[in-house]
């Protein structure tokens, strides 16, 4: 593949595509990617970001982020910014699976420590969370408790004694959005989502055991205080979402927009999956509400997964876990939209950012960056391949430019299907187990959708969001053991 | 493809599954694409057994989107009572305000003993979607996000 035409390199790893690339775009288009990730990338991802710049309201440009790949509606791993008074929200700029995210967990324990009873470790997550197509939480919430959840996030679970102080301290907006009602949410919803709290999911979302190797630390004074302070230290990572009751919200107002869009607001746009409405219409502002409530569903989701993953390494290693030092290190979401303060050419703006598989990455001293990590910026989760590994970093003051986000994975580069017909599942476990990780899986054919080889190299990926100016790389984690929806 | 029946695509949005159905008229084409939906979250479709069964009746003001809604029925039930369901006695009309779409969803509880599940569909996209009139019948392409 080639980069496309008329691209101009605006930094060593900036490149800008002008607004006259393709009829209607408002702003330019910004790749932050190294030339290779950039030649990488699949067209589609262009048009896409392309016809985000079109959107109504859309501020500086339409970000693209080194690990970026051909999603619906906007790229995944794609950033808008909207005037609050004058722009749109766009569910195709979030996506089905909202606050979709990752959870970070440090301990106390070693490689050696684990090592020995890491299958037993790994079994009896796998048994305890559960994962794949139908599971089932292990709570059962009435409507009024439900809708607490909505309101609450991972605040709920505080009062619940499932978080800590620090659980929430260290989770983006400290575990809850502010804006959710309840009341902008469909039966339909609830009735879908309500009893998967406790879920993992499927697809790409897994719960891993990994080790940050002495040797994988790139700054060792930002990963002591980030809590990796012994060699070989394990942490545990997991990726999931809102589930159904976040996938049926979205489900929802796809559809209230495209009803509403032309008709009432007068909007064009180039592709349906952009439906939208003005932020401030009724039904910008239901939408809002709405999706917020399915972020909070899932901070609470991934709050009441770290006390199952609590449970059981208090069961493994029979101590408590506050000795075995479970904590948050940080939880960051890829997939939202929320108003924030952004300085744009000097003036400080409300703008609504659009983030479709990228991380908020605040730098040092910002608003929003927990207490504990004023002076070293907000920590940041970029999950790799099963396969390959993952990374913690931090935000940088440099990232401005993209609203303050970074990537948030390795990013596909093969087709689930083509994975599917390339790999078998019971050859990847093989191979990975040969490599010293464990797996455990629902679904072996979903195991080869996931494989390594789908992937973008992450050590790229990383190296990319460095010198981009997005986020600093802190320490890279390797995975041993792995639960896999 | 020219017969009744659906395929996967290689070539389809990275992260997502994409499929094209066909059918000898529009039932038939709902009915296939009905059953490429749920032949993405279980390996084989006849271990779905018809068990129990659920209406679907859904409307739109065109043909793309009301299939869109007519799939978004069997995804909503995979998650609210974990069921596997297939259309049965589907009927697609066409009304003054647009189309109706009316069926039986037929299948079973989610047993991991019986069922070998796949994807974790999360919704149906509009990216790519068409409905269209061929030679022979109508093809649907449709994008679900897993």
């Amino acid at each position: 593949m080639s980069a496309p035409e008329g691209v101009r390199r605006i930094a060593e790893a900036v490149w800008e595509l002008p607004p006259t690339f393709r009829a209607g775009m408002r702003v330019p288009i910004r790749v932050f990617a190294t030339e290779d990730l950039l030649r990488a990338m699949d067209d589609a991802v262009f048009v896409q970001a392309a016809n985000v710049a079109t959107l109504p309201g859309i501020v500086g440009a339409s970000c693209v982020m080194p690990d970026a790949h051909w999603g619906y509606g906007f790229p995944i791993g794609g950033v808008a910014a909207m005037d609050v008074r004058e722009g749109v929200i766009s569910p195709g700029g979030i996506g089905f699976d909202i606050n979709c995210g990752m959870r970070l967990v440090s301990t106390s324990l070693t490689l050696e420590e684990v090592q020995p009873r890491l299958r037993e470790l790994v079994d009896a997550l796998y048994a305890r969370v559960p994962a794949g197509v139908g599971s089932r939480g292990f709570i059962d919430l009435s409507a009024s408790e439900f809708a607490e959840v909505m309101r609450d996030g991972a605040q709920w679970c505080a009062r619940r004694g499932t978080a800590t102080a620090e659980d929430l301290a260290h989770t983006e907006e400290g575990g809850r959005f502010p804006s959710a009602d309840p009341a902008a949410v469909s039966e339909r919803a609830f009735d879908r989502g309500h009893r998967q709290i406790g879920t993992l999911g499927s697809g790409n979302h897994y719960l891993e055991i990994q080790v940050a190797r002495p040797e994988h630390v790139v700054d060792r004074a930002l990963a002591a205080r980030l809590g990796i302070t012994r060699p070989n230290q394990i942490t545990v990572m997991f990726h999931c979402g809102s589930r159904g009751f976040g996938h049926q919200v979205a489900t929802d107002y796809l559809k209230v927009f495209l009803s509403v869009m032309t008709a009432k607001y007068g909007i064009a746009i180039l592709d349906r999956e952009l439906a939208c409405a003005p932020f401030r219409s009724p039904e910008g502002q239901r939408y809002y509400a709405a999706m917020h409530c399915a972020a909070n569903v899932s901070f609470a989701n991934r709050q009441v997964i770290l006390h199952r993953v609590r449970e059981v390494f208090e069961a493994v290693f029979r101590r408590p876990h506050e000795q075995l030092g479970l904590r948050t290190i940080y939880d960051v979401s890829h997939n939202t939209a929320k108003v924030e303060t952004h300085l744009v050419d000097g003036v400080e703006r409300k703008l609504l950012v659009h983030r479709k598989g990228a991380t908020r990455a605040l730098g040092p001293g910002m608003a929003g960056v927990p207490r504990d990590y004023a002076d070293i910026g907000q920590p940041v989760i970029i999950g790799g391949s099963m396969e390959s590994g993952s990374y913690l970093l931090t935000g940088v003051p440099t990232g401005a430019a993209t609203f303050f986000s970074t990537a948030h994975g390795s990013g596909r580069t093969m087709s689930r299907h083509k994975a599917k017909k390339s790999f078998r599942g019971r050859d990847v476990q093989e191979k990975m187990e040969r490599r010293g990780i464990y797996v455990r899986t629902v679904s072996y054919s979903g195991l080869a959708e996931e494989a390594g080889a789908a992937y973008k190299d992450i050590d790229a990926v990383v190296r990319a969001t460095e010198r981009a100016g997005l986020s600093r790389p802190v320490v890279r984690l390797t995975p041993i053991g792995n639960v896999k929806g | 493809m020219d017969r009744p029946g659906f395929e996967y695509l290689e070539d389809g949005v990275t992260s997502d599954v994409t499929f094209r159905a066909f059918g000898r008229d529009l039932d038939e084409l709902f009915t296939v694409a009905g059953d490429a939906t749920t032949a993405a979250m279980v390996r084989s479709l006849d271990s779905a057994e018809p068990k129990t069964s659920r209406r679907a009746d859904v409307s739109a003001d065109a043909l793309d989107l009301l299939l869109v809604s007519f799939l978004d029925e069997i995804v909503f039930w995979k998650d609210a009572e974990r069921l596997l369901l297939r259309p049965s006695g589907v009927r697609v009309e066409r009304v003054d305000a647009g189309y109706l779409a009316s069926a039986e969803l037929r299948g079973e509880e989610i047993d991991p003993r019986r069922h070998q599940v796949e994807a974790d569909v999360k919704g149906v996209t509009l990216h790519g979607l068409s409905v269209e009139r061929t030679g022979e019948g109508w093809s649907a392409q449709v994008t679900l996000d897993v």
